[in-house]
């Protein structure tokens, strides 16, 4: 199943509202609500409601995301070193996948809303060989989602009057309804990668 | 990294053969730079980083105080911590130490050279000029090979993680 869009997202969260009798994710029903409660039925752990745009500028919510298991890491295009390795492994281990790999959202959120504009988050992700999910938002969603991963982010100051941006550079695992399965160790053998992405998408 | 004194003896008995035409070195007074490398870079950056080996056949130690090249506005030298999962990156104003007959590297995961404002994308197989400032070693000359966008290691080594 592919990520629906919003106005697919819409209907079908209406749906699922009405079929399930539960008034979650205000944010969905169209209201702008950044500071909205989590839901009663949230686990503990990372995960949560989100709301954030793609690098095309399409909405892209936690619930748009359901029906595909999902990889998510936080990063910035400007990180000379964890950002683009850790990119090109995903593209990598999407590769070792197979067939299998389009049952597997990768996802790329910017830290970084000050500098990286849609354009920069797709340029970067350009470089890497596999279908990657660029999000950014606004500070405000940004924060609200890293709060909910339990993303460390933190802006700091360089004497030269640039900025860089300390931040959780580890890759977690997300089954096909949203809930927090594991992270992963991004210097595991190969094949050790591959089995344990196998077994989120068998899942 | 500081290499133990046999293997610190043969890199220096090593640095001294005959250039192979695969490495590609610079060397002035006691530092000899070697593998240098970078990556390419998105059609947008304006950052890149830098690697490289350092050996130091000298009897004193020296320091790597600063470099430049003609690719970019200016070039610092960082490094990067990964703690708890967080990964942290930090300026180093005062250089990075090269003892006396030791090997340090800038590698992926630990200290590199930041080209800042770059003047155009980094292009896979380019070769970037770089001019490395040492305390007592004066000026060394290098270049960087562009190797892959995510490359953990130089071109010529292959993939490896």
């Amino acid at each position: 199943m592919r990520p629906l869009d919003n106005s697919a997202t819409a209907g079908w969260m209406a749906r699922t509202i009405a079929i399930l009798g539960l008034a979650i994710l205000p944010a969905c029903s169209g209201a702008e609500s950044d500071n909205r409660q989590a839901p009663a039925v949230r686990r503990a752990g990372p995960g949560g409601p989100f709301q954030l745009v793609d690098t095309k500028g399409a909405t892209v919510t936690d619930q748009t995301l359901k029906g595909k298991p999902y990889a998510i890491f936080f990063g910035f295009t400007r990180c000379p070193d964890v950002c683009p390795t850790t990119m090109s492994r995903m593209a990598l281990l999407h590769k070792r996948l197979g067939a299998k790999a389009d049952k597997l959202n990768i996802i790329f959120v910017s830290v970084d809303p000050e500098h990286d504009k849609r354009e920069n988050i797709a340029g970067f992700l350009s470089m890497f060989d596999a279908p990657v999910i660029g999000l950014t938002g606004t500070p405000q969603q940004l924060a609200q989602i890293q709060k909910a991963y339990g993303i460390y982010v933190e802006r700091v100051p360089l004497p030269s009057g640039d900025y860089t941006i300390d931040h959780t550079a580890r890759i977690l695992l997300f089954d096909r309804q949203g809930g927090f399965v594991e992270t992963m160790d991004s210097h595991a053998p190969e094949q050790q990668a591959v089995s344990q992405l196998e077994r989120l998408i068998d899942a | 990294m500081t290499l133990h004194r046999p293997l610190a003896l043969l890199m220096t008995m090593i640095a001294t053969l005959p250039a192979p035409a695969a490495a590609q070195r610079a060397r002035q007074n006691g530092i000899v730079a070697t593998e240098g490398w970078s990556r390419a870079t998105a059609p947008r950056a304006e950052v890149g980083a830098g690697f490289l080996t350092l050996h130091n056949r000298g009897r004193q130690a020296d320091r790597l105080l600063s470099a430049t090249s003609p690719r970019s506005g200016r070039v610092e030298i960082h490094t990067m911590t990964m703690e708890g999962g967080v990964m942290r990156m930090r300026p180093l104003p005062n250089g990075i130490a090269v003892p006396a007959g030791g090997t340090i590297g800038l590698a992926p995961g630990g200290n590199h050279l930041m080209l800042i404002g770059l003047k155009s994308p980094l292009k896979r197989g380019e070769r970037v000029p770089v001019t490395l400032r040492f305390a007592r070693s004066g000026t060394v000359r290098m270049t960087l090979a562009v190797a892959a966008p995510g490359a953990t290691a130089p071109a010529n080594h292959g993939e490896q993680y």
